[in-house]
């Protein structure tokens, strides 16, 4: 049942895309425009172009102007990628980012969907208490996780770093308002049938808002996989570094390796860019749905 | 090598260890340090040398990376996660023992006296109440750092004194057809070492004393304060300095954009990696009437309140290792920092070192500042030649505003 | 009729649960499902929050005892010139920011959407800063706005003949240096939401505008901006937060001298972080970050009222 209406929605969505894409026009304006926004583009990017070149440049040459390193060379990437913590490092990033983005997909879903389409006393505070946890900087609350995790015996460890990021208030916000776009009528009718709350939410409602799952993801995996502070605090084995925490290891006291940083942002990019190629379809056809219906 | 030291340390691991003959067990002791290769390789190179002599100690060693590693201590050490001897920075010594996180080394071992007479004069500072809590390996100070290219080309000497110095900078300043600054005589910025030069050094040398009673209080709101910054801010003025120039005085240096840079002896490292620099390095210029003075600062390696019974013993023979003229001459080798040991450090091949020596000469009229809060006085500092630089108001009063800020400081932590 | 599987084990469980209305039912079930995530909550978030609410009354240097201090925190909190310096530069990251950063990523998200060569290219184009390293782009920003010889911007000005401008060395030109490549990097995530937006309005509009002649200019004012409003709302929410929130990019471009020269960029959460990691002092830190919660707090709900106002 629910992939026929899945099918349905997704054609429906597609179709309007196509629709609502705006005709073809020939003509100077369209020619100008196009110029305008590629340029604007590619000025968008200058930043990231100097920050591979400055990854491709000898420590002596960082601060020059010229995009173009004068002696290029690649022994940045082959002294960070040679060095046997890096994998490691990636490898923890990798799967910490995973499994928070997975938790926070099932718990943010389901609170949201809970504050959405459940009635009861107290929905409007509990929605405004789990919002107001976004106003405290994690600076603050770095120090009672640590006294937490050492009592408990969470130090130095996945589950340690991870914790904090299984559930997240911006994630129950968005999908809050996306379940809103969800009709009622194909709950009460998996009601009808039998289904208990549970399967109506994860059998119904869910592939409903896969688009906006999908936007979540991205977010929440770019933001645990750019973690530094916590990642730092909480681990000692140099084992368990996140990539961002093993890669401030390339400055120190006296000194930071720039053409390293770089480098390291370089090569830290290329798993996010990914994810948003492959994801970045479903979003647009998530919110525009969103757009539709609201 | 020094064969005496080599049995004597023999001798105190024989005896150490018929004192723990009695239990007979292997003791494990935790160090901590910050993460930096050449440290992180000393150090084992030296726990490999002890465990060798003691083979019934065990010691373990935990690093983490330098950004916030104050922060990652000050939260491990008082929940219990410590180790037995931890490395911390000479300024965080007040906070450590107030906390009651170090105990005093033991007088027998470590006497003041022996301490005295043998260290380097500023690491008195680590005393307290007739013991010290803690002591460095190594340490370091400030020299002049030259750009061996570029003397020659404006065919300069080396400077001595600070009048050479701006005569030398003046030589070396290149400016492009719109009058801005391609290559400046001397680096400056307050924001990197300029204000352990002009605390420990500059005032000194026009007359002054930059703080009294043992640091607590601030005394640069004199005559010889408003000397040394009229001086500083002058190198801007005639033209031979530019704050900020090139974002950061090393990057300029290392861009074989600046002649002069004053400079710690932890830059030795990077700017031996960097090809097509060729530099040198010869001790800070002498005031007018001859003052030489020098800022020196160093971490320190401490035995924390954690440790008792064998791990305590354990600890204080291997904070005996650490201290060792071995040891110091070891971590000269490997990571470039200076021995805090007198007799290390004036040896005739260490003294006399092109790189090293005028570092080593240096420490013998050395000052080290007692920092209740190094950033927030740091920033003092720097926001007093912004105040000049950037809103036009008078030195006097901004080194005025200056005084009071940092006094404010000072008295927030001692009368607490 | 299906076998109701709920309806057979409430009948052997007994009959306190079949007893309940369906609404209570539901109720049980939305607790159900509240239950963990609470937990959460309440030990991950709520507890940490009460503690720094606490620890503001209180001094702290992370080493030693806690001991009470009443409202003296907060008392030279307000007493305090540089605070005031901050709460200004707060606001005046989100009075500049959030503007500028709608109407820029508006207009290329509708012009965008009128294009369709290399549409998908283009789109990633604007949308690869947002998600590059912090740290790294302010280096590169920062590199940027250095004086000749080295920062890129200067010596343009230079081959034009135009003097050199302090970018970061100036108390007025440094807020808006460090907002621009706070701006640059969230335009991307901006300008998608806003595409959806206008992706969803139904050409029909479109349509009958153009039979009866309307100009471009008015069907933007009349139709297009007017139909985006929920769009519009959700990206001022979000935007306003961010930027009152504002640290990662200040701090990265100014880690020498942090939030100068001479304060002239220090947002709160800034100060708040030296507070608490430079100077150890958490019970004036906590203070700093109550009063961050409650401009937050304010702000927020004053924006949600607007958007329940539909």
């Amino acid at each position: 049942m629910s992939t026929a209406d899945d099918l349905t929605i997704r054609a429906t969505s597609d179709s309007l895309l196509k629709a609502s894409a705006p005709p073809r026009k020939r003509n100077m304006a369209q020619y100008i425009r196009w110029v305008l926004l590629f340029g604007g583009g590619l000025l968008m990017v200058m930043p990231l172009a100097y920050m591979i070149s400055t990854s491709m440049k000898w420590p002596w040459e960082v601060y020059n102007i010229g995009l173009i390193p004068e002696e290029p060379t690649l022994e940045n990437y082959t002294y960070v990628l040679e060095d046997g913590r890096f994998f490691g490092w990636f490898i923890n990033s990798l799967v910490i980012a995973t499994i928070t983005t997975l938790s926070a997909l099932f718990f943010d879903s389901l609170v949201g969907y809970t504050l959405c389409k459940f009635k009861f006393r107290g929905r409007y505070i509990i929605f405004i208490a789990i919002l107001s946890t976004l106003m405290i900087p994690t600076e603050m609350l770095v120090i009672p996780w640590y006294m937490m995790s050492q009592s408990l015996g969470w130090l130095d460890s996945y589950w340690g770093i991870m914790f904090p990021g299984l559930m997240t208030a911006f994630g129950v916000f968005l999908m809050k308002q996306f379940f809103e776009t969800v009709p009622d009528d194909f709950l009460e009718a998996a009601r009808i049938d039998g289904l208990n709350e549970f399967q109506i939410w994860w059998q119904v409602a869910m592939p409903m808002v896969r688009p906006a799952l999908a936007a979540l993801a991205i977010f929440i995996f770019l933001g645990n996989w750019t973690a530094f502070l916590w990642p730092l605090i909480v681990t000692t084995s140099p084992d368990l570094y996140t990539l961002p925490v093993g890669l401030s290891s390339f400055g120190d006291e006296a000194d930071v390796a720039w053409e390293l940083i770089m480098t390291g942002a370089a090569i830290s990019t290329i798993p996010t860019l990914v994810f948003f190629l492959i994801f970045q379809r479903f979003i647009i056809r998530g919110v525009v749905m969103a757009g539709l219906k609201g | 090598m020094n064969r005496p030291f080599r049995t004597a340390l023999a001798a105190l691991a024989t005896s150490a260890a018929a004192l723990t003959s009695a239990s007979a067990q292997e003791v494990t002791i935790e160090y901590w340090q910050y993460f930096f290769e050449a440290r992180v390789d000393a150090m084992e190179i030296l726990i490999e040398n002890f465990e060798a002599a003691n083979p019934n100690i065990n010691v373990e060693m935990t690093h983490f990376p330098y950004a916030d590693y104050r922060t990652r201590t000050a939260v491990a050490v008082p929940a219990g996660e410590g180790p037995d001897i931890v490395q911390l920075f000479y300024g965080w010594l007040n906070d450590y023992i107030e906390a009651g996180l170090i105990q005093p080394l033991p007088t027998d071992t470590f006497s003041p006296a022996m301490v005295e007479a043998e260290f380097f004069p500023m690491v008195r500072a680590m005393e307290r109440d007739g013991a010290y809590y803690a002591l460095p390996t190594a340490v370091r100070s400030l020299a002049l750092f030259y750009n061996q290219r570029l003397l020659d080309a404006a065919g300069v000497e080396v400077p001595t004194t600070l009048e050479e110095l701006v005569a030398a900078a003046a030589a070396t300043t290149e400016r492009d057809g719109a009058g801005n600054i391609t290559q400046v005589g001397l680096t400056t910025g307050m924001t990197a070492q300029d204000h352990h030069w002009f605390r420990e050094v500059l005032i000194r040398q026009f007359g002054g004393e930059p703080y009294l009673d043992d640091y607590q209080t601030v005394n640069y709101d004199t005559d010889a304060g408003r000397a040394a910054l009229g001086f500083y801010l002058g190198l801007e003025e005639a033209g031979v300095s530019q704050s900020g120039f090139m974002d950061e005085p090393q990057a300029a240096f290392r861009g074989n954009r600046a002649a002069f840079h004053i400079d710690g002896s932890f830059r030795i490292g990077a700017l031996n990696d960097s090809r097509g620099l060729e530099w040198g390095v010869t001790e800070l210029p002498a005031g007018a009437d001859g003052t030489q003075s020098n800022y020196s600062s160093y971490w320190v390696n401490a035995i924390t309140s954690s440790a008792e019974g064998p791990e305590y013993e354990a600890s204080v023979l291997f904070m005996e290792y650490l201290t060792s003229p071995e040891a110091m001459q070891i971590w000269l080798d490997v990571v470039g920092e200076l021995p805090a040991r007198q007799s290390v450090g004036m040896t005739e091949e260490n003294a006399n070192d092109d790189v090293f020596g005028p570092f080593i000469r240096g420490l013998a009229y050395a000052q080290t500042t007692k920092f209740a809060d190094e950033s927030a006085q740091r920033q003092v500092l720097v926001d007093m030649i912004e105040r000049v630089q950037l809103q036009d108001m008078d030195p006097g009063e901004s080194l005025r505003m200056a005084a009071e800020a940092e006094q404010a400081i000072l008295d927030g932590y001692y009368n607490n | 009729m299906a076998s109701d599987p709920s309806a057979s084990r409430t009948e052997a469980r007994g009959s306190a649960y079949s007893r309940l209305s369906i609404t209570q039912k539901r109720t049980l079930w939305a607790w159900g499902f509240l239950a963990v995530p609470i937990v959460f909550y309440v030990v991950i978030r709520f507890y940490p929050t009460g503690n720094a609410m606490v620890l503001s009354l209180q001094e702290w240097n992370l080493l030693g005892d806690r001991t009470w201090a009443g409202l003296d925190n907060y008392r030279t909190l307000f007493a305090d010139p540089v605070f005031w310096q901050v709460f200004r530069n707060t606001f005046v990251y989100l009075l500049l920011g959030t503007p500028i950063s709608l109407v820029i990523s508006f207009i290329i998200a509708y012009h965008l959407d009128k294009v369709r060569f290399m549409h998908g290219t283009i789109r990633a184009l604007y949308f690869v800063p947002f998600m590059t390293s912090a740290v790294a782009m302010a280096w590169v920003w920062r590199w940027f706005y250095q004086d000749v010889p080295i920062g890129l911007f200067n010596n343009w000005l230079a081959t034009f003949g135009i003097a050199q401008i302090d970018f970061l060395d100036s108390t007025t030109n440094a807020l808006p240096s460090i907002l621009a490549p706070a701006i640059w990097a969230g335009l991307g995530f901006q300008v998608i939401i806003f595409m959806a937006g206008l992706r969803a309005i139904p050409r029909t509009f479109y349509e009958a505008a153009e039979i009866d002649g309307v100009s471009t200019w008015t069907v933007l004012w009349e139709i297009t901006l007017p139909l985006l409003r929920p769009t519009i709302v959700f990206i001022v929410v979000l935007s306003s937060i961010g930027f009152l929130r504002i640290f990662d990019h200040v701090f990265n471009m100014t880690s020498a001298n942090p939030g100068g020269p001479l304060n002239s960029t220090k947002p709160l959460v800034l100060m708040i972080y030296q507070t608490a990691f430079s100077s150890f002092d958490m019970g004036y830190a906590a203070a700093q970050t109550v009063v961050l919660f409650t401009i937050l707090l304010i702000v927020s709900l004053i924006q949600l009222r607007l958007l329940r106002d539909r």
